[in-house]
């Protein structure tokens, strides 16, 4: 049997409404990263008898600028409902959520997003948007198999989520991940989600094999993993079929720490989660007004940010892609365009040894030490003939440890190339001093020039201007010839 | 009540009790398969009537688009939201180990 077997592939993101000041449904705060457990809670995010939620007028505002920037069509009525199941992350046993009912749908549905994989346009369908509470956060001290509890922190419960829904249009790993850094980049450009903060992101996969079942893969929580972990299950189910093993629907967990995919029995079906109407909260009616408002204060997307780096900037599609990938990376370039004026080295810098320090060092752009006042001013340097390109490099990694501008990265570690002529003629005499036979090879042979030049870099540890170390060893030999 | 005009069957109840995490005894399984197809059978005769022309009724008080504006409220003290909690461990709340 051939193992090229047509793979699909469907995508489930939650995305957390990180720019909201406070939660879904009740005014806590939706700052909760790196706060002690149960400081962001109130009774509604409790689940406590007797507490009314009631929607953040925001949160319904950002899922409808998504749903319009993924080409979404909107609900005119849309219902909360509740899913009910039992687990410690909901206190309230059920989850708000939304669901397909009679009368009314999802927030949006209908919608596509238009991205790039392997230097090809590839559209994937979006079946649905909907609004959606974030569960608390269950906690294993020493790890979920050592610790004999379970410990629960509500202050993620009731954070808004955005739970956006593909058709099963992925062909490839690689796809998929193309997809979620193109869905991080427009929700950036929205001003709504902010992708560098952890577990902002989260992904359910489905994948099926011809020939085989739709497996679903729950827990992926990075880029990396979604491409990592739908590869392995690809694998895993190619080898099953290659053994004529007969398997059907099934649900199986991302282990990232084993990198492997285990099965994970849930005895809940769709039906069990006994979806019903909401009934604390009232039905939204999205008036055209509030949509024609929303399409008005509508940023500008990734895709039309590229068309303007090409046109405006003169930057190759490709450079103008990468760098609208990420939004903190297109705004860095405009900010230091503003202050350098040149776009070309500045993407260049980016795209090369900037992406790679930040990689090294795993740090988001946003996080990193260097702004772009600082990489200006280390162009500006190279420009003035200050630093070579190969010091520069060195600078750059330097700046990204300490947070120092370049110059004062030249100074300390004296990485000013040396262009003052005197001295340099004071350490060419030394050179030819101590280097008598190099000097009469130099006499004869106008290669052996390269030996004294060497010399002169050695003392000088690299600095000398190699033009002008050149140009000044030459003239004294042509003195020496004279004599 | 037959065998045969039963609608909800005991590995129903089963099923159920398992999503609702109730242990039901042999005697209250029987109990309440009874009892839920009593009910289901007064449901069965609401469905009788004809509401092809009636819109479905998922609130009764007719209002929309209620919402409170993006504002932090203060939450409460982690003592307080604790206070409850039959057992708690270092601001957390403790649950049984979930496999
Ligand atoms: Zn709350």
């Amino acid at each position: 049997m051939s193992l090229d077997l047509k793979v699909k592939i469907g995508l489930e993101v939650h995305c957390q409404l990180t720019s909201l000041k406070s939660k879904l449904f009740c005014g806590c705060s939706s700052n909760y990263r790196g706060k002690p457990p149960n400081t962001c809670v109130c009774p509604v995010c409790l689940g406590l008898p007797g507490a009314m939620p009631v929607v953040n007028r925001k949160a319904v505002e950002m899922a409808l600028l998504i749903a319009l920037a993924l080409n979404c069509k909107i609900a005119k009525t849309t219902f909360f409902a509740r899913k009910n199941y039992f687990y410690p992350d909901l206190p309230k046993n059920f989850q708000i959520s939304q669901y397909d009912l009679e009368g009314g749908e999802p927030l949006a549905s209908n919608g596509y997003v238009t991205f790039t994989v392997n230097k090809t346009r590839k559209t994937v369908r979006i079946r649905r948007i909907h609004l959606e509470e974030d569960p608390g956060k269950l906690v294993h001290p020493g790890g979920i198999g050592v610790s004999p509890y379970t410990l629960v922190d509500y202050n993620r419960s009731g954070i808004a989520l955005v739970e956006i829904v593909t058709e099963p249009d992925f062909e490839s790993p690689v796809e998929a991940r193309s997809f979620l850094q193109k869905l991080r980049s427009i929700l950036e450009h929205l001003g709504v989600f902010d992708g560098s903060l952890e577990g902002a992101m989260r992904c359910d996969a489905n994948v099926s094999v011809e020939g085989g079942g739709r497996i679903e893969i729950k827990n992926i929580s990075s880029f990396k993993d979604v491409e990592r972990a739908l590869s392995y299950e690809i694998i895993r189910q190619k080898d099953l079929i290659k053994k004529g093993v007969k398997f059907g629907m099934e649900t199986r967990h991302w282990d990232e720490t084993k990198r492997v995919t285990v099965t994970l029995r849930t005895k809940e079906e769709e039906q069990d989660y006994r979806y019903f109407v909401e009934p604390d909260l009232c039905p939204i009616v999205i008036g055209d007004e509030l949509i024609e408002k929303l399409k008005k204060e509508m940023p500008e997307l990734p895709d039309a940010r590229k068309e303007r780096f090409i046109r405006e900037y003169g930057l190759p599609e490709y450079n103008a892609e990468v760098l609208v990938g990420e939004r903190a990376l297109a705004d860095f370039f405009e900010e230091c365009v503003k202050i350098y004026g040149k776009p070309k080295p500045i993407a260049n810098w980016l795209m090369g040894d900037f992406l790679q320090c930040l990689h090294s060092l795993d740090v988001s752009v946003s996080q990193c030490k260097v702004k772009p006042e600082h990489l200006a001013d280390m162009l500006m340097l190279i420009d003035k003939g200050d630093i070579s390109i190969k010091i520069a490099k060195k600078v750059l990694w330097e700046m990204m440890k300490t947070g120092k501008t370049a110059s004062v990265v030249v100074e300390e570690k004296g990485w000013r190339r040396i262009t003052d002529e005197k001295f340099l003629l004071e350490v060419i005499g030394k050179v030819f001093q101590e280097n008598s036979k190099a000097v009469k090879d130099a006499l004869v042979d106008g290669k052996a020039i390269h030996y004294l030049v060497g010399k002169v870099m050695e003392i000088t540890k690299g600095m000398a201007d190699p033009e002008l170390t050149n140009k000044l060893i030459r003239e004294k030999l042509a003195e020496l010839k004279n004599d | 009540m037959g065998e045969k005009e039963k609608h909800i069957s005991r590995s129903q109840v089963e099923h159920l009790a398992w999503l609702a995490r109730l242990e039901l005894t042999e005697e209250e399984k029987e109990l309440y398969t009874q009892q839920l197809n009593e009910i289901l059978e007064y449901f069965n005769r609401l469905s009788e009537i004809d509401t092809s022309n009636v819109p479905p009724t998922y609130h009764v008080i007719g209002k929309v688009n209620v919402f409170r504006e993006d504002e932090v409220q203060p939450s409460l003290k982690t003592e307080e939201a604790l206070k409850n909690a039959p057992r708690k461990r270092n601001g957390f709340f403790e649950a049984p180990k979930i496999l």
